[in-house]
């Protein structure tokens, strides 16, 4: 025990409280500098593509579709605009049904069992695969055996994208549901298909419309996995098959058509891409603070 | 009547379970298939894909180095960048403003993930380009950062605007959002009761944030740190913008221009004709697939790991 | 050593003429003997308010908190005994809402003014809370943190120093064999005991006890009563309790609190047998709270 009287014997040397102090003013400095850049380039952004983008509008931007060359002076992103909308409805129509159900089996079947852990890591391993990859596997299994690019093959890459966001998110709304309404749902005598998809589901309807919504509103952004699967077209979409139809050629869509105009040297392309870039970014950002605003209302269990 | 229930539960049962292996039926699809058809480079080229630097298909050249090279060092740049400045930004919106403020600044910040890629590589073109090829990488050149290895611009530098370095600042902002959200969340699930205790031993806000808050986050914001980094190996348009597209050699300075693999594949699949060009495409395809899966499965696992050995929750 | 209860009634009566307990305190008491005003104040409040946002919590509380002694706080839930005692390291500046008005004296200096150093203070005034709270680092890394914080010290005197903290906190026999195992390994009476010797390590001169022992079952509590009974020679120690018999067995002084005021202020063995206020007694002897 003497080295416990000892101990208390000399006062330890002191730490300079004021460099600690200058420390954590300065890191403070720091937070403050970061968030207000983050902020800044934020605004910025939107600034830019509005400022730039703004003089594109017009009516027969909305009307028109691509210009094919540089003397029709007129034009529009019109067939672009619905190329992206058919493109990524029908990718929405494959993966939210099957995302849905899948992240039912992983927060109500399958839960905490091997295969649905193993499930769960594989959703989380392929929502890192980058798009581009994803486009090169439509590519190979869509539009190499076909002989022809399609607006079906960009759907499905859009669709494999989508997937396990629809599959995850699901999984983690449904597992914000009391469990006491699942057992109530039971109690009653009802089968568990209509526990899970009236009871449970029902509850979590609002965050599952955000979870598909916020998920279609990303991959309708998306260009990489439509560079070679759908390309573009400057035409309109002429029906489901045939040259210009949905399966059997390119459909014009509008990430694309941006990747091509902001590319050309023509400063009235030019402006088309950022008129795009501006429908764009009114789309994603108005859909995520729409989403935003109503699921914070709507939370009602 | 009682048939049909009898028969909803198993068809439920089933299709549920289905869709959710189909999630693993698409991962192995996707594998498989990159496999399948980069089989004739893999099988024709061998490693030299790995060992030589240059891609030129013209002269029959497909070296994937250059192209690992640029991946990497952008992803670093980026990271470099967006971690601590995610993390200052957290510490700000946990620790150091009303919740109010706190949510619309996070808003905002949240908001930045959902600007598309190629709007990032647009607004990157038009305006970060010139402000460091015109006004950043000169006035560096004063300085004596100026000279550094990796910073001195070499035999391929074109003005320094695009480059490496340009693709890094971008996509950093491209992953800031999703690391500061993933942060922010994990730091304020540290107990109210071990932050006044840090704070009741004298500490001040920086010192609880990192000796404490931080070692109680940890696991959580490295797994979203992991997550970022695979993010920004297989981001796409913005760099394709900003990169600079230069496929045969490796960079001398960050200020050098170079490529990525996902946008090398981006911008030359299209125009690829010859059979063994597409194929080496898909097989650089399937390493950056491989390697995204490979961060992936080292975040989770790294994550239950750390999870264990501090004692602190994530 | 431990208070006992005596006349415990042995058969229903109506309220009126239920015998109230009479808690025997042990005779070291030195509250007992003593004079209160000659004894040195470690901390003296005078007229201290305070505010959760525009709603008063503690009306004029006037108190001296004797050196070496253990001055209890007792009173109903919602009186204001923590709020009270947190003024002191004023850890509730972490609260917007939170203010305190008036005087509290502690070493010649007002330590709610706004010149004080909140650092040094909260290195002089320990606190230790409801809920067990190590921090998520080792065990050893847990005392030693605050050593590392304010002092400078070589690696033996650090290692000195953690294990005498941990022997004062009659711990170190249990985990000397666990020194590098994180600190919530331990069970919850172990971690309270932790969190006291990372407190004294640091070398503070008040130990401020929230309610220490509500979180812990009674095996642990008593070995942390024993504890505070050895700890008072070394430190000032004001423990808040709604536990009557804890504040009993342990404490020199008691302070009856009752919505945000105190009530009554006095040597345990007087509060508990011969208070002088009515609320006083009809607290003690349960007519309420």
């Amino acid at each position: 025990m003497s080295a416990v009287a000892d101990v208390r014997v000399a006062p330890p040397r002191r730490r300079s409280v004021a460099r600690r102090k200058a420390t954590d003013l300065v890191i403070k400095g720091f937070s403050w500098i970061g968030a207000w850049f983050g902020i800044a380039v934020m605004g910025f952004i939107v600034y830019e593509v509005v400022r730039r983008g703004a003089g594109a509008l017009s009516v027969a931007f909305f009307t028109q579709p691509t210009p094919q060359d540089v003397t029709s002076n007129a034009g529009g992103v019109a067939n672009a605009i619905v190329g992206t909308i058919v493109i990524t409805g029908v990718a929405a129509l494959i993966a939210i049904p099957m995302g849905f159900l899948g992240g039912v089996y992983l927060a109500e079947l399958g839960r905490n069992g091997r295969i649905a852990t193993g499930v769960r890591m594989i959703a989380n391993v392929v929502m890192g695969v980058p798009s581009i990859i994803v486009g090169v596997f439509a590519f190979a299994i869509i539009v190499k055996p076909l002989h022809h690019y399609s607006g079906f093959a960009g759907s499905v890459a859009l669709a494999f994208i989508m997937l396990p966001v629809m599959a995850r998110t699901t999984e983690d709304i449904l597992n914000l549901v009391p469990n006491e309404l699942r057992e109530s749902g039971l109690a009653m005598g009802a089968p568990r298909w209509r526990v899970t998809l009236g009871v449970v589901c029902k509850a979590a309807r609002g965050g599952l419309i955000t979870g598909a919504s916020l998920a279609v509103v990303r991959v309708a952004g998306e260009t990489a996995p439509l560079l070679f699967t759908v390309l573009s077209s400057p035409y309109w979409m002429t029906g489901l098959f045939g040259p210009g139809g949905f399966f059997g050629g390119p459909v014009a869509n509008l990430t694309k058509t941006i990747y091509d105009f902001s590319g050309s040297p023509y400063p009235q392309w030019q402006e088309l891409a950022w008129g795009g870039a501006l429908v764009i970014i009114v789309a994603v950002l108005g859909m995520n603070i729409l989403v935003r605003l109503l699921f914070q209302r709507g939370k009602q269990w | 009547m009682i048939r049909s229930v009898r028969l909803g539960d198993p068809i439920f049962r089933v299709l549920a379970t289905a869709c959710g292996l189909a999630l693993a039926v698409a991962m192995f699809g996707l594998a498989g298939v990159l496999v399948y058809n980069s089989w004739p480079a893999i099988s024709g080229l061998g490693t030299s894909v790995l060992t030589t630097v240059a891609w030129s298909p013209v002269d029959h050249q497909y070296g994937a180095l250059a192209a690992l090279a640029g991946t990497f060092l952008s992803t670093l740049v980026a990271m470099v960048i967006a971690v601590p400045l995610a993390l200052v930004i957290a510490l700000l919106l946990v620790e150091l403003v009303h919740p109010a403020v706190a949510r619309v600044v996070g808003t905002a910040i949240e908001m930045l993930a959902a600007i598309p890629s190629i709007i990032f590589g647009m607004v990157g073109i038009f305006v970060i380009v010139p402000f460091i090829q015109d006004k950043l990488v000169p006035w560096l050149m004063t300085t004596p950062l100026g000279s550094l290895p990796g910073i001195k611009p070499g035999a391929q530098f074109q003005g320094g605007g695009l480059s490496i370095f340009t693709a890094g600042v971008v996509l950093a902002f491209m992953v800031l959002p999703y690391i500061t959200a993933v942060s922010r969340d994990v730091l304020k699930m540290v107990p109210q009761v071990t932050k006044e205790a840090g704070y009741g031993m004298g500490s001040t806000t920086w010192e609880v944030m990192h000796k404490i808050s931080l070692r109680y986050a940890n696991s959580g914001i490295v797994g979203a740190v992991f997550i970022g980094l695979g993010r920004a190996l297989g981001e796409t348009m913005a760099v394709a913008f900003l990169i600079g597209s230069l496929f045969t050699s490796l960079p001398h300075s960050l200020f050098d221009p170079g490529t990525s693999i996902a946008s090398l594949i981006a911008l030359t699949f299209s125009e690829a004709t010859d059979k063994i060009q597409v194929s080496a495409l898909i097989e650089l395809g399937l390493i950056l697939f491989l390697i995204t899966v490979v961060f992936q499965i080292l975040a989770q696992a790294w994550l239950r790991r750390v999870q264990r050995s501090t004692g602190g929750r994530a | 050593m431990v208070g006992t209860i005596v006349d415990e009634p042995t058969q229903m009566q109506s309220p009126a003429t239920v015998v109230p307990p009479r808690l025997e305190v042990a005779e070291d008491r030195r509250g007992a003997g003593e004079d209160f005003a000659a004894l040195p104040n470690e901390i003296a409040v005078r007229g201290l308010d305070f505010f959760y946002g525009k709603e008063q919590a503690l009306f004029a509380n006037t108190i001296d908190i004797k050196k070496n002694r253990v001055t209890a706080v007792i009173g109903p839930s919602g009186c204001g005994k923590s709020t009270h005692i947190r003024a002191y390291n004023r850890i509730f500046n972490l609260y917007r809402d939170q203010k305190a008005k008036g005087e509290i004296l502690f070493d010649g200096a007002n330590v709610l003014s706004s010149q004080t150093d909140l650092l040094d203070l909260r290195r002089r005034i320990g606190m230790i809370f409801q809920k067990p709270s190590p921090f998520p680092m080792t065990v050893f890394d847990n005392v030693a943190y605050g050593l590392r914080q304010h002092y400078r010290l070589s690696r033996s005197d650090l290692s000195n120093r953690v294990e005498d903290a941990l022997k004062r906190s009659a711990i170190w026999d249990e985990v000397k064999h666990k020194l590098g195992e994180p600190g919530n390994a331990l069970s919850g009476g172990q971690q309270q005991r932790l969190c006291i010797a990372r407190a004294i390590a640091a070398e503070p001169d008040v130990l401020l006890m929230d309610e220490p022992c509500s979180a812990i079952d009674p095996v642990g509590t008593a070995k942390i009563e024993e504890l505070i009974l050895t700890l008072k020679s070394k430190y000032t120690i004001v423990l808040v309790t709604h536990n009557m018999q804890q504040a009993a067995r342990v404490s020199d002084y008691t302070a009856f609190f009752f919505q945000g005021r105190i009530v009554e202020l006095g040597p345990t063995t007087k509060i508990f047998s011969n208070p002088a206020e009515k609320q006083t007694e009809e607290y003690i002897t349960g007519r309420f709270g």
